[in-house]
């Protein structure tokens, strides 16, 4: 996961966006980049071209529902989305986020965003600031042994520093 | 304790473990697919990282999602599969053969007591001969390829007690629909699902599978139902020992317990576009249907065609209706060939497919065009799961599939099955 500062437009989505909307199965064959092009393509047509690199997704309850299938987090990296807000995830998603270093926020003030705003995301703190509207909410910390692979930048990285250690 | 967390707590070489605490266990199973599994990441990363997988003999392979491939990519994609299992020294590799965890139940690999992940978020349907069997990413699954181990947050249970005795042409899938009607799509998020009760205790173990098989459309973490006699037969029939049993103490505690009543149950179907919008069969029978799909993890075992079968005899697919049968193994294809059963299905108009993933993934085998409406016995509706997202999946039992099939909307089968 990126460390520092993140900032980027929301583009805000409702509850229970699933695997299959994400990213289709008929694309999983495609190479990445293909992948990422059809990201988000069942709920919004055309939304890796409308958005710029960086931008985040906003979204109600149960983001991610459906697949184990990883293609999900490659479609919205390739995409360029920046990170998920939301009110909750699916928990396949989320680690599989967590483990592939696409930040993900949960986050109980999502209605307080809106389609367009520009956003601030410090991950170190825990915090997201709404520029458009000049507020700012927390995150609610994760579990120590999480925090430890967000830190480490995923798994493969912390892996590494395991493997080396060992 | 429940016995998810008596099966953690032994993983993780505890006395004891409570809801909430993260803990590391040791992996007795892992099982990879085509379609996510070494060509996303797994097979790249464990050279990168100069690691070979910790025990061939705990891990599995496979290829059933583009089997038969459709495109050139997905025979690509098989292949590629196909040669790093055979790389890694994984004997347990199999193609052409089933969906994944159809092939994990019948060879005997998925046992009670287990702790088994795998890159396919249906792998809950191990949970039916009383494991912890969870689906995960393929991220994840390169970190137990190189440590043998897996973090996990012990899940609070959620009990659902099923009584009474489901009637004529009420199956599994019904009372597993309901359940999800009940809980909701999210709504056991992080949670494991205990399935007890009358009603479970005499299932089958072939309709047993379709109830695990779909704790991960509530959210859940794992949905289990404990071994008892009818596991051990299934483990006799097919000659494996089952090793060890767990089971929740008398005052284990639960987040919650549900109860629901398997007697007044009717045949359910579950509406798109999600698989928690189920109603009775009586408020959505006479919708036009294009396609009635029999198939996958979830419908497509011999319990399943049996049951079509016997609402098929000496009937025919309506016209401008296709029914599709996919049978979930070679096995399970081999028995329902031997019984007869898809000689009736063809018979009545049935297309008999390859066992596979296929349209259940929205792969190939069956796709729906925009403005197509299907009734499937698989387990998610979601937009463009089978194809076109103008296209529509009614999720149902096998039994009410074959009945709508034959009416070309869709039917209650209790009428086909009196008399």
């Amino acid at each position: 996961m990126p460390q520092g500062v993140l900032r980027g437009k929301a583009w805000k989505f409702g509850d229970n966006i699933n695997t299959d909307l994400i990213s289709p199965a008929q694309y999983m064959e495609l190479d990445y980049e293909s992948i990422g092009r059809h990201a988000m393509e069942g709920v919004m047509p055309g939304f890796a071209d409308r958005i710029s690199k960086g931008d985040f997704i906003v979204a109600g309850e149960n983001f991610g529902s459906g697949s184990s299938r990883e293609t999900a987090q490659i479609a919205l990296k390739y995409a360029g989305v920046g990170g998920v807000i939301a009110k909750s995830f699916a928990r396949i998603f989320f680690r599989n986020s967590i483990n592939t270093g696409l930040p993900v926020l949960e986050l109980q003030e999502v209605d307080r965003i809106d389609q367009g705003d520009e956003l601030e995301i410090d991950l170190a703190k825990g915090e997201v600031k709404n520029l458009s509207k000049n507020e700012s909410y927390a995150v609610p910390p994760l579990p120590p042994n999480v925090r430890e692979l967000v830190e480490a930048g995923g798994l493969i990285p912390y892996l590494k520093a395991k493997l080396q250690n060992t | 304790m429940t016995i998810t967390e008596k099966i953690l707590a032994s993983a993780a070489g505890k006395e004891k473990v409570a809801p909430g605490e993260i803990v590391t266990v040791k992996v007795d199973l892992a099982m990879m697919t085509d379609i996510i599994g070494p060509r996303i990441e797994i097979a790249e990363r464990l050279k990168e990282l100069g690691a070979r997988v910790w025990d061939p003999e705990k891990v599995v392979v496979v290829s059933d999602h583009y089997t038969p491939p459709a495109t050139a990519r997905q025979a690509d994609i098989v292949k590629f599969t196909r040669e790093w299992a055979q790389s890694q020294g994984i004997q347990r590799y199999h193609e052409y053969e089933g969906a994944c965890h159809q092939i994990l139940a019948e060879k005997g690999y998925i046992k009670p007591g287990m702790v088994a992940v795998g890159t396919d978020s249906h792998t809950c349907m191990g949970g039916a001969v009383g494991a912890f069997a969870t689906g995960i990413g393929s991220t994840e699954m390169l970190g137990v390829l190189v440590t043998g181990e897996i973090w996990f947050k012990v899940p609070a249970t959620i009990k659902v007690i099923w009584e009474g005795k489901p009637g004529a042409g009420v199956m599994a899938k019904d009372l597993i629909l309901k359940t999800c009607g009940v809980i909701g799509h999210a709504g056991a998020t992080y949670r494991a699902l205990e399935f007890t009760g009358p009603a479970i205790n005499a299932l089958p173990m072939d309709e047993r599978w379709c109830i695990a098989n779909m704790a991960v459309e509530m959210g859940a973490k794992n949905g289990i139902i404990e071994a008892d006699e009818v596991t051990a037969a299934f483990f006799q029939k097919i000659g494996v020992d089952e090793g060890k049993h767990f089971s929740s103490d008398p005052d284990a505690a639960y987040l919650q317990i549900i109860r629901l009543d398997a007697g007044q149950l009717e045949p359910q179907v579950a509406c798109p576009p999600a698989v928690d919008q189920v109603h009775p069969i009586r408020e959505v029978a006479g919708e036009r249907i294009d396609q009635a799909y029999v198939g996958s993890c979830t419908g497509g075992r011999l319990n399943d065609l049996k049951a079509v079968a016997k609402i098929l005899e000496g009937r025919k697919v309506a016209k401008n209706v296709r029914l599709l049968v996919s049978p979930a193994s070679r096995d399970v294809y081999l028995e329902a060939l031997k019984a007869g059963l898809l000689e009736t299905i063809a018979a009545a108009g049935g297309v008999i497919l390859a066992p596979t993933c296929g349209a259940c993934v929205g792969a190939h085998s069956g796709l729906l065009a925009a403005g197509e409406r299907c009734i499937s016995a698989t387990n998610r509706n979601f937009v463009g799961r089978m194809g076109s997202p103008q296209a529509e999946v009614y999720l149902a039992s096998p039994a009410t599939v074959a009945a709508s099939a034959i009416e070309g909307r869709i039917a209650d089968p209790r009428p086909y099955l009196e008399g």
